[in-house]
């Protein structure tokens, strides 16, 4: 592969762009779907979205996921909200400003058109799930109730209690199970995706380790989805569930799938901190929060006392100080900077000084426990069981954790790899958040594109490339089971004596410090050459137990962690290149005196795609970004 | 803070199981039961033995991929928590803790912890949901859902797929479970089409997974992870009869 694919970014005005787009794409008859086989890997909100919708159209679908059921999958951990533009609060929102708030939410590293067409498409997505029975909250008057989120003045976020993911995902693992039910999907449980598969450069299919016998299987198809998540474990700990990874999306990429700005990573400011060595996540608690919560820290350096002891005129609100219009709501990047900034600087609570406040005192005071309790009930109990301490009687401790990448696979607008054949939706592809995500916009992006986007563009592809059935005799695919299969016999036969979770703990130690918040050349120049020899160490000291025959949960691991270390890699190399400061993407070298990200438009308006090369550094192509609905401004939330 | 686990240990469901007892010298009261195994399971993989198997992963209680006894008691002693939120806090120092997989005839065991429940996803698909297309659908706003009747709605839909109610039954039955997703959509506009024929197929379906019937234990609702209230049970065979 040479260059960069056209991203087929459609011509003339971005408004309706997409309807445009939409009505020149191919057909293929329902009755010809029939015989065409899909393949979707992963059941989150992108892929139980896309399958259910695409079974419905006639394929035959195949669907992969690495849980026991399709409903685990970890959008189900998604509490906020999802934004839609629905003009139905009489604050003025509309398409156009959900449109704004989004490209410049992303710092001006997304493109205009795709930003333009998921504010389109985002209303649809909430009738959708409310046909499906999603119980949204409601007013008193029966209408759809909506709050407001981070890096908006508005109140689009149409939500169910602090439950929201959980809702929306089981309105689309309920509408797939209706299509297996109705024999158009084959769904096939615990199986973990390994490697892809290609024919003459075109995706056809994959291999996947069943997990419960360890036999490794070839499946095939005209297309291939990867609907597979993020990469937020690269650190370690992060909210992301445990066995959330990138290996599918990094094997595809190994393969030639161009992986798009992966420093890209967002740390959400208001989670759980961390405690014990043994810890193994964090827990994240809703922005939504923040409507409520106000974000403090004692004004004097080392103030000992505990929180409710500290009068009025000794808090230092510090977001509301700094950014008047938005305050408490200002957007994660800004908000976790100056959380990490003030830690630093030795203003922390808790132990070790790594946390700040999150009040709810005064808004439990105005409106009543009760009103509080309807609203994030669920949130203060997990905190309550997590922390062991009571957050209606004394303020939240938060702290900034990796939550959400950005970064991703390159996809074209119609959301295909450069790999031909290859779709990527959901969090695994680099679309429309660009340097930073906004509050509940993961949950619209994930539904846009598997209700919505994909089942157009799939047919499409389909409809121009007509291939001959390849089956799993196939010599590529023979090859790409005998590669997984020597990949796996390395890893059980390494002598070494220390388990899997030493080595990413460790890897997640570098790459927060080094590639986290906040990154400068140095610190990644250095954390590039611990991630390499630490890749080495792994590969020589780990002990993998067990067999290849039966469950084998450690092997699950390595496989996933030998994964993250190029993937860790691959971030550094990013940031580094990328001289600027946009978004989640802070670089200590590109700030203004006033600490605020200073982007380079010149040198750095583009997209960054990494192409990789065995036995060679990856290659940096990039895609420029044009503007012409929206002129890229300074993103200030003062 | 020290605990012991005796851990039912069983290689494969066609194989014996025995129990199995671990310790743990020093450990925080401040880590999980989870990650008190994940503590357990870094020493066996040390000293070169087979890592206790469980299922787990969100660890923030909403994925519903935990659950064991812990003590006899599904997900432990604590109401209202699954046990990945279960902290070692809440045990006295020097604990002994009984960890046994779920056991029912619907439930086939794998291994040591771990058992099948996708008994639950045939459950689903046998009628849990409103047949509706995707695609187009009519504006969300156009029917009226009263605010109670949605959060009614609600607090039936948060049933996470554990399969707690089933271990602590002593009729391994799945009622609470098909009764949760039959008053989430029965209590919708979006629901009522399919309403009646919805609660035969997943009853019928319920039987044949070799899930028991009802006796009014109340243990199901007792260890619920989120509180879904065994009254919807009665509505259900209401629904039934209706």
């Amino acid at each position: 592969m040479s260059g960069l694919p056209d991203p087929r970014i459609p011509a003339g005005p971005i408004a309706d762009a997409w309807q445009r787009t939409k009505e020149g794409l191919p057909l293929i008859s329902p009755l010809r779907k029939g015989q065409i086989d899909v393949l979707v890997v992963g059941t989150g909100l992108a892929g139980a979205s896309a399958a259910a919708t695409l079974a419905q159209q006639g394929y035959r679908v195949t669907v992969l996921s690495f849980h026991d059921s399709p409903r685990r999958a970890h959008s189900v951990a998604a509490q906020g909200g999802i934004n839609a533009a629905r003009s139905v609060a009489v604050d003025g929102d509309s398409v156009s400003r959900l449109f704004t708030d989004t490209l410049k939410g992303g710092d001006f590293r997304a493109r205009e058109s795709g930003c333009q067409r998921l504010a389109e498409i985002s209303s649809g997505i909430i009738d959708q799930c409310v046909a499906q029975g999603v119980p949204f909250a409601r007013e008193y008057g029966g209408s759809l109730a909506t709050r407001s989120f981070g890096g908006a003045l508005v109140s689009r976020t149409f939500y169910a209690r602090g439950q929201t993911g959980q809702q929306l995902l089981y309105g689309a693992y309920q509408a797939l199970m209706r299509q297996v039910e109705l024999g158009r999907v084959r769904l096939l449980t615990r199986r973990d995706v390994l490697e892809l598969i290609t024919v003459d450069g075109v995706a056809r299919g994959v291999v996947a380790r069943h997990l419960l016998s360890g036999a490794l299987e070839v499946h095939t198809a005209r297309t291939v989805l990867l609907c597979t998540g993020g990469y937020s474990n690269v650190y370690f700990l992060s909210t992301n569930a445990l066995k959330s990874n990138a290996s599918a999306i990094w094997r595809a990429h190994r393969k030639g799938a161009l992986f798009a700005n992966p420093c890209f990573t967002q740390i959400h400011p208001t989670c759980i901190p961390s405690g014990d060595a043994f810890q193994s996540k964090l827990t994240l608690m809703s922005e939504s929060l923040r409507n409520d919560g106000r974000i403090w820290l004692p004004l004097e350096t080392g103030d000992q006392r505990s929180a409710e002891n500290i009068p009025e005129q000794e808090r230092d609100y510090f977001l509301e100080r700094l950014y008047p219009s938005y305050g408490n709501m200002a957007p994660r990047d800004v908000a976790s900077r100056r959380a990490r900034e003030l830690c630093n600087a030795g203003r922390g609570v808790g132990p070790g000084g790594r946390s700040v406040y999150l009040d709810l005192t005064d808004a439990i005071k105005t409106e009543g426990r009760e009103a509080i309790a309807a609203r994030y009930g669920n949130l203060m109990t997990m905190y309550e069981r997590i922390s062991g301490d009571d957050p209606y009687r004394k303020p939240m401790r938060i702290y900034p954790a990796p939550h959400y990448t950005m970064g991703g696979l390159w996809v074209d607008y119609q959301l295909m790899s450069s790999i031909p054949g290859l779709f990527v939706l959901g969090e695994a592809n680099y679309s429309e958040h660009g340097a930073n995500r906004l509050g509940a916009s993961a949950l619209m992006q994930g539904l846009a594109d598997g209700y919505f986007i994909a089942p157009s563009t799939v047919t499409a592809w389909l409809a121009g490339n007509a291939a001959p059935d390849v089956t799993p005799d196939h010599p590529a695919c023979r090859e790409a089971l005998e590669s997984t299969r020597r990949r796996i016999e390395t890893m059980l036969a390494s002598g070494g004596t220390t388990p899997v979770d030493s080595f990413h703990r460790e890897l997640g130690a570098v790459m927060i410090d080094r590639c986290g918040i906040s990154r400068d050349a140095e610190g990644l120049r250095d954390g590039l050459s611990q991630v390499e020899a630490l890749e080495k160490r792994f590969h020589g000291e780990v002990r993998v137990p067990g067999e290849a025959a039966g469950p084998n949960a450690e092997l699950e691991k390595a496989l996933r962690v030998s994964d993250f270390f190029g993937l860790a890699q691959l971030m550094l190399r990013d940031a580094l290149a990328r001289e600027e400061s946009c978004g989640a993407h802070f670089r200590e070298e590109h700030q203004s005196p006033e600490g605020e990200a200073r982007r380079d438009d010149v040198n750095f308006a583009h997209i960054a795609a990494w192409e990789h090369q065995d036995g060679a550094e990856p290659i940096r192509h990039s895609e420029t970004l044009q503007f012409t609905a929206l002129q890229p401004s300074t993103r200030s939330y003062r | 803070m020290k605990i012991t686990l005796r851990i039912w240990r069983q290689p494969a469901a066609d194989q014996p199981g025995r129990y199995e007892r671990h310790g743990l010298a020093d450990v925080s009261p401040d880590v999980s039961l989870l990650e008190a195994l994940d503590q357990l399971n870094e020493q066996l993989i040390s000293a070169g033995q087979r890592p206790v198997s469980f299922e787990h992963d969100c660890r923030e209680g909403i994925c519903g991929s935990c659950g064991f006894l812990v003590n006899g008691q599904a997900h432990g002693p604590r109401r209202a928590t699954s046990v990945c939120q279960l902290y070692l806090r809440e045990f006295e120092d020097g604990a002994e803790l009984t960890l046994e997989p779920w056991r029912a005839k619907a439930f086939p065991a794998i291994q040591d912890l771990m058992v099948d429940r996708s008994a639950f996803d045939r459950l689903i698909a046998a009628g849990g949901y409103c047949s509706t297309g995707t695609g187009q659908a009519p504006d969300g706003n156009a029917l009226p859902v009263g605010r109670d009747q949605a959060t009614s709605a609600f607090s039936t839909a948060t049933c996470i797929g554990c399969g707690a109610c089933v271990a602590s039954c002593r009729n391994a039955s799945a009622s609470l479970f098909v009764a949760a997703k039959l008053a989430h959509l029965g209590q919708l506009p979006q629901g009522q089409p399919e309403r009646a024929s919805r609660a035969r197929a997943m009853q019928d379906q319920m039987a044949a997974e070799g899930f028991g019937s009802c006796s009014s234990n109340l243990e199901c609702e007792a260890v619920c992870p989120q509180e879904i209230s065994a009254d919807w049970i009665s509505w259900m065979h209401r629904e039934r009869r209706g």
